[in-house]
């Protein structure tokens, strides 16, 4: 455990000297990344005046407090894609996390927890800027603030687990950006990324009780905007370590069957 | 005698490779016919390497030397056959069996790009749970046996292929693995990087008893450090033995160098002229006759000096290699 630790703590230092590196190319990143829930703010917040001021219980300064988190959220998102294990297992890289006497999924989720804490510090600059132009509604208490820092992380670790699936199809087949591309436009959806989940319509909402997405992007944004009641902002939490559990055993499942595949072919 | 660190029976690895003709009516056939071609990479080779030898795996491109190294390694499972490495099982992966070995491909980057080499070496201090006073004096006799000193503070995509080969061993022994497996760990490096890499592994063998198998292209590091060889082609052992045998075996020819008295006599009667230069001439005689042939050359012509020689390995091989494969 403590050996498991230092790795960790370790390997996050090492994310934080590297993306300290690229701090302008991360700015940037982050720069461009603003420009999507901008938009949606802005069309929403036209929605809203143009209906009396609101649209399903958000006002714009409401919208502005979801859509200014959401940087933040989408930031925690960030982990390592399908087309990373496509070039990862290309490259041969697989092979040499393979020789390390740790799972490689320690690999990625120390070095992306690294990374943001990076991307929390620079966020916060973009936050504030963002803050003045769109003057958001956030109006939270403590205990909000404390469930969404465990919310943040959370939808990082199911994100990762989510993600680390879809890359584990490379052992079979070397093109799994279009099955990426598919899961995208579901996540887009269904996760409360392109609206909060509030406003979609009943049946999507009900499809998406059964599926994880929500609890990456929509949950960890309202636990600290949406004034949720404490069974709604406790029950989030409770939700997030089951899609944890079972994301992470299936990871463990298919890898089993994956590496058996990987150690056929080999690379 | 020992038991052996390394005890491989009957190994073998296939692949099915598919295959087809180039063109749009082969592409658009094997869409509903796929053919495959069985490719036996490693092919019922058995061998084993006692503790503390420093064996060179021989063979040219695709003869299966590194698809064994990754069998050992446990990166692929045997399709047949039995391995066993410190009594391990290497396809298991078991942590303990990794924490003492190492795989050192030459053409591969472990350590991290962007960061200098000392950080990724701090990781792997804590990957393998090395207490910090052991991992700081390895550390640092390595960067002082490597003289790396000024090159572990760069970041590694500033250093040269050398450079990074270097240190990209250093991070790989840094858990002081009893078994190497070194595949080309002097591929691209000048003669003066080679001989300095060539050196750290011996002196790392010495030092911790290290067994070592390794692969190269270069016969200078099979023969400053290997005192026995595996030569493999196409999947199988052709020799298993020590070095001077390989040559005593498969040479069938021995070179003569003969200086005479002036330049233009003719010497085209006792072997193959392979050099010529002034009065010195160098001839190549099968072994069977090497004897008959110095006794002629030296009652025949006035010959100031005469020494017979093997050929090099390195000819030897090749020689091997191409017999083979005709």
């Amino acid at each position: 455990m403590r050996r498991y630790l230092d790795y960790y703590l370790t390997s996050m230092r090492m994310a934080i000297l590297e993306q300290f590196q690229y701090r302008v190319a991360n700015y940037f990143y982050m720069i461009g990344m603003v420009a999507e829930p901008v938009i949606y703010l802005v069309v929403w917040s036209t929605v809203a005046e143009a209906q009396g001021g609101e649209v399903g219980g958000y006002t714009p300064a409401a919208f502005a407090a979801y859509y200014i988190v959401w940087t933040l959220v989408r930031n925690m998102n960030i982990v390592f894609t399908p087309y990373g294990w496509e070039g990862y297992i290309q490259r041969g890289q697989l092979s040499a996390e393979l020789l390390k006497p740790i799972h490689p999924i320690h690999n990625f989720l120390s070095f992306f927890a690294g990374w943001k804490v990076v991307v929390i510090l620079f966020w916060l600059p973009l936050a504030a800027i963002l803050s003045l132009i769109f003057k958001p509604a956030l109006d939270f208490t403590w205990v909000e603030v404390v469930v969404f820092f465990f919310a943040i992380w959370g939808a990082y670790l199911i994100r990762t687990m989510l993600l680390t699936l879809l890359g584990m199809i490379t052992f079979w087949t070397t093109r799994v950006s279009a099955i990426y591309e598919l899961f995208f436009a579901f996540e887009l959806v269904l996760s409360g990324r392109l609206v909060p989940m509030s406003l979609m319509p009943v049946w999507v909402q009900e499809i998406a009780d059964w599926l994880p997405f929500q609890w990456t992007f929509g949950y960890p944004i309202e636990s600290l905007v949406a004034q949720l009641p404490p069974a709604e902002l406790w029950g989030g939490l409770g939700m997030q370590a089951l899609w944890i559990g079972i994301t992470t055993v299936m990871v463990a499942v298919m890898w089993r069957f994956g590496i058996r595949r990987f150690s056929a072919v080999g690379n | 005698m020992a038991t052996p660190v390394i005890a491989v029976n009957g190994l073998s690895k296939h692949f099915k490779v598919p295959e087809r003709e180039a063109g749009l009516k082969a592409s658009t056939r094997a869409l509903f016919k796929r053919s495959h071609r069985l490719v036996k990479a490693v092919d019922a080779i058995s061998f084993s390497i006692e503790p503390g030898e420093v064996v060179g795996f021989l063979g040219p491109n695709g003869a299966g030397k590194t698809t064994t190294l990754k069998m050992l390694s446990g990166l692929l499972h045997p399709t047949g056959g039995q391995v066993a490495v410190l009594g391990y099982e290497p396809k298991k992966r078991d942590h303990d069996y990794l924490k003492q070995i190492t795989l050192v491909m030459g053409n591969r980057n472990q350590l991290s790009w962007d960061l200098p080499a000392l950080d990724s070496f701090e990781l792997y201090r804590a990957l393998y749970g090395i207490e910090r006073s052991r991992f700081e004096k390895l550390r640092d006799d390595f960067i002082e046996l490597l003289e790396v000193g000024d090159l572990v503070r760069k970041p590694v995509r500033n250093l040269s292929l050398g450079e990074r080969m270097k240190v990209e061993i250093i991070g790989a022994l840094l858990h002081t693995p009893g078994v190497l497996f070194l595949d080309e760990p002097t591929i691209g490096l000048d003669v003066t990087m080679q001989r300095r890499i060539r050196r750290f592994i011996a002196e790392y063998n010495r030092r911790y008893g290290a067994t070592v198998l390794l692969t190269s292209h270069y016969m200078a590091d099979v023969e400053a450090l290997c005192k026995r060889v595996i030569v493999i082609h196409h999947g199988k052992i052709l020799y298993d033995g020590a070095l001077a045998g390989l040559v005593e075996q498969f040479s069938a020819f021995k070179k003569v160098s003969v200086t005479l008295s002036g330049p233009d006599v003719d010497v085209s009667g006792f072997g193959e002229v392979l050099e010529r230069d002034g009065s010195r001439v160098t001839l190549r005689i099968p072994k069977a006759e090497t004897s008959r042939a110095t006794a002629r050359l030296l009652s025949e012509l006035d010959a100031d000096d005469l020494t017979v020689e093997d050929p090099p390995v390195e000819d030897v091989i090749e020689q091997v290699f191409a017999t083979e494969a005709a």
